[in-house]
């Protein structure tokens, strides 16, 4: 557990001029955009510029949504592009699909398994694709591209499936070397007006850091 | 202090800086969370108005008695209120006036991709354009100086990547509310023809003076220029910029700020530094083609589409031809992924509706709400679907067209939010002149789809204090409709049968159909309950299952398997089982 290896985007990398893109990919009403904003608190503890870009409106009510979060010393556009995320956070398995070609070479995807039928599944037209993690990573050269865990039945441990967002976040971590602190700090800003969710919500990010550094270390 | 804000709330903290009095707004996305915002700063008096022109004539009339105003609204509610606008033009201001419209390029959520930048230069009001949340906060305060200083009304225009992107914003300490002295000046505020005459001449001088100044005079013209590479010159403004430095971060950029009237002297400057122009701008070619009215050779529509919203990526194509970048991911090597369509919520009231609207084959005309997902499947029940307000009076439509005939057939269905907005007049209209109508009002006690809004039926004002509500019954009756009937939508039966009812009568028949939204506290189910199902009873016959409920799918004996933390117990599910198998069951 010890162990130290080198992050997949070590915090030094932000002095040579490299911009964080990170991809939060979900369902409508699933929680990307507070863990957006979470992302956005964060940056601004570590000094950075930092954009974040949400989909609010029609698309929320259980449909497709997607958060972009960009952090760097100097961040232009708020939109992460075809082939430029570093992460791909999927709160949801079909997601993780939809938006695979986001992906960078040498990006990272974590899935959160949890299925959630689209209409045209529910309607009995299309099935609900199989072995999805699977497929992403035999689509891949390398095989710690994706890591798939189940973040809701975490949550659901830690107190409430709202948390789900945050067992992700916490998988997130472990792929930097930004301080541990700085994301519990972040994780008290960003609930402020709910401080009763604070202790249930550091506890759900400490769960997927765990699963998350147990994955890397093997 | 620094903080991260999302564009609009940006916007917020822009005109509390400046010392805004008065905030009246309807909501629409991507604009409603300005004036959401704006309720958090107690000193400001501010309200969820009936609808855009309501609110723009509130801020009007705030301005005209000293105060500085404000009034937010997305790119279609800057049609309902053009009519205060193009006239406050005239009158112009006394306290700063601001009109803060959003575009929604890609139509995010939306029915058109309107480019209300058309809306400055056809009503002769400056228009600034931030392009982050910095600019939205610094521009709002910027529009609020200009307003004063012009003696006129300042659009800022936003679009959605703006009004709904977090960047860092520093805050400022905010000035004192001041409302200016108020002094009756007929020739300056009643616009009638001998007064509008003088009038529209000073307007056109107005113009004039601060399309000059804009030129040279960066605290009017709100630009910057950022030299670099002379080969290519980009003029841009808003989220096209952050595109723009991102594609090709050595290029020589002029950001334009105020982009109505268009600094010409500015433009041709820059237009004579490099060797060939490009200007990037999503939807119209606007700026360009006012460039090109400048007669300045310039590039743009040639290159970009008209269409939906740009990226870095694209403009570095269109303009180097050149692509970069490769992915991780062989996506040509994944199966599809299934669309993922918006849908109804678990314990939505409009779905029960919907399924009776289908049942009774009837021709429905579709409003602005959550609602217009009666247009897809599962219920696929709207015929139509134009505008705010506009089912009632397409209805009456279909019953002129037809001498009478449709409208046995044919219903209006419209929220309560958008009934107060605009369908009360078509309501009017429809009992005057003796139409056949049925209408429905679906009045789940919140305006929905963007967010949860209160309205003047919710009995709550914007902070959530009690207010008055209009009792549509009664409002109904008093217009002049005889027939009033209101039923529980989750009763599909029951609603079936009544809209058959009031379909069947001479004369407009109204049906509303109560039940609060499953998204806001009074309609929530009990904490704890959900729906039980009796496997023993079970015929797997797929009744259930055919609601499309997202709380509900079939299991692999096709009976139903309910998932406890998405039920709402609204009841739906019940109601369509013929053999008692669901019910509701749980630990309270």
């Amino acid at each position: 557990m010890n162990k130290q290896i080198e992050p997949v985007f070590p915090i030094r990398s932000f002095e040579d001029g490299h911009v964080l893109s990170i991809v939060l990919a979900g369902v409508g009403g699933q929680g990307t955009l507070i863990a957006g904003k979470l992302l956005g608190i964060l940056a601004l503890k570590l000094g950075l510029d930092v954009k974040v870009s949400e989909v609010h409106g029609m698309s929320q009510r259980g449909g497709s949504v997607i958060t972009y979060v960009r952090i760097g010393k100097k961040v232009f556009s708020p939109i992460v592009e075809e082939k430029t995320a570093d992460f791909c956070l999927c709160f949801e398995s079909l997601e993780a699909l939809r938006w695979a070609g986001l992906l960078k070479n040498s990006g990272r995807m974590i899935i959160n398994t949890q299925q959630i039928n689209p209409l045209p599944v529910l309607m009995g037209q299309l099935d609900y694709p199989d072995a999805i993690s699977e497929s992403l990573c035999s689509a891949c050269a390398n095989p710690s591209t994706v890591l798939s865990m189940d973040a809701l039945s975490m949550a659901r441990e830690v107190g409430s499936t709202k948390a789900t967002n945050i067992v992700l976040l916490g998988a997130l971590s472990v792929f930097s070397d930004f301080p541990e602190s700085l994301w519990h700090d972040s994780i008290r800003e960003a609930f402020a007006q709910k401080p009763a969710t604070i202790p249930m919500n550091i506890e759900a990010f400490e769960k997927g850091r765990d699963f998350a550094r147990t994955f890397m270390y093997n | 202090m620094d903080k991260i804000l999302l564009g609009n709330e940006a916007i917020a903290r822009g005109a509390y800086e400046a010392g805004v009095k008065v905030v009246s707004s309807y909501p629409g996305t991507p604009s409603t969370e300005i004036t959401e915002s704006i309720a958090a700063y107690d000193r400001i008096r501010c309200e969820w108005s009936t609808n855009e022109k309501v609110g723009a004539e509130v801020a009007i009339g705030a301005s005209i008695r000293g105060a500085r105003a404000m009034t937010c609204m997305k790119h279609v509610g800057m049609n309902v209120a053009a009519d205060p606008l193009f006239t406050a033009s005239y009158t112009g201001v006394n306290g700063g006036l601001v009109f803060v419209v959003a575009d929604d390029p890609g139509m995010h959520s939306s029915q058109n991709e309107q480019d209300s930048r058309h809306y400055a230069r056809a009503s002769k009001v400056p228009m600034l354009e931030p392009s982050d949340a910095q600019e939205c906060k610094d521009f709002t305060k910027r529009a609020f100086e200009l307003s004063e200083k012009y003696d006129t009304p300042i659009i800022i225009r936003l679009h959605t990547r703006v009004s709904h992107s977090r960047s860092i914003v520093h805050l400022d300490e905010p000035l004192e509310i001041v409302v200016k002295d108020y002094v009756k000046d007929v020739a300056k505020n009643v616009m009638m023809p001998a007064m509008a005459v003088k009038r529209h001449i000073w307007v056109e001088d107005r113009l004039q003076r601060m399309e000059k100044d804009a030129s040279s005079d960066k605290s009017v013209g709100c630009y910057e220029w950022i030299k670099g590479d002379d080969q290519v010159g980009i003029i841009t403004a808003g989220a096209a910029y952050q595109y723009v430095r991102e594609a090709l971060p050595n290029a020589t950029v002029l950001k334009l700020g105020l982009i109505y009237p268009i600094p010409s002297d500015l433009i041709a400057r820059f237009a004579s530094s490099v060797k060939r122009l490009v200007v990037v701008e999503e939807l119209d070619p606007y700026l360009e083609n006012e460039i090109k009215a400048m007669g300045i050779a310039c590039e743009g529509k040639s290159l970009f589409t008209l269409q939906g919203e740009y990226k870095a990526s694209m403009i570095r194509k269109a303009i180097t031809g050149i692509e970069k970048d490769t992915g991780e991911i062989n996506t040509s090597a994944l199966c599809q992924a299934p669309n993922r369509p918006p849908m109804m919520c678990a314990g939505c009231p409009h779905k029960g509706l919907f399924m009776a609207l289908n049942r009774l084959k009837a021709q429905v005309m579709g409003d602005i709400g959550c609602y217009t997902l009666g247009a897809l499947p599962p219920t696929s029940a709207i015929d139509a679907c134009v505008c705010m307000g506009a089912s009632v009076g397409m209805a009456h439509g279909f019953d002129l067209a037809t001498d009478g005939v449709d409208s046995e057939r044919t219903v209006a269905v419209i929220g309560d939010s958008t009934f107060l907005h605009s369908g009360i007049t078509n309501l009017i209209n429809a009992v005057y002149n003796r139409s056949k109508i049925t209408v429905i009002i679906l009045d789940n006690s919140i305006t929905g789809m963007t967010g949860h809004q209160q309205n003047a039926s919710t009995g709550m004002d914007i902070r959530l204090n009690p207010a008055p509500a209009v009792d549509l019954e009664a409002l109904c009756v008093s217009v002049g409709v005889k027939s009033v009937r209101v039923v529980d939508p989750v009763d599909t039966a029951q609603s079936q049968s009544v809209i058959k009812e009031a379909m069947n009568e001479d004369g407009v028949s109204v049906v509303i159909a109560r039940r609060p939204c499953a998204l806001i506290p009074t309609g929530k189910g009990p904490k704890g309950m959900t729906v039980l199902v009796d496997k023993d009873k079970c015929t797997a016959c797929g009744q259930c299952i055919r609601i499309m409920c997202p709380a509900l799918i079939a299991g692999p004996d096709k009976m139903p398997v309910i998932d406890p933390d998405t039920c709402n117990t609204c009841g739906l599910c019940i109601n369509v089982c013929r053999f008692d198998t669901l019910s509701v069951g749980g630990v309270e």
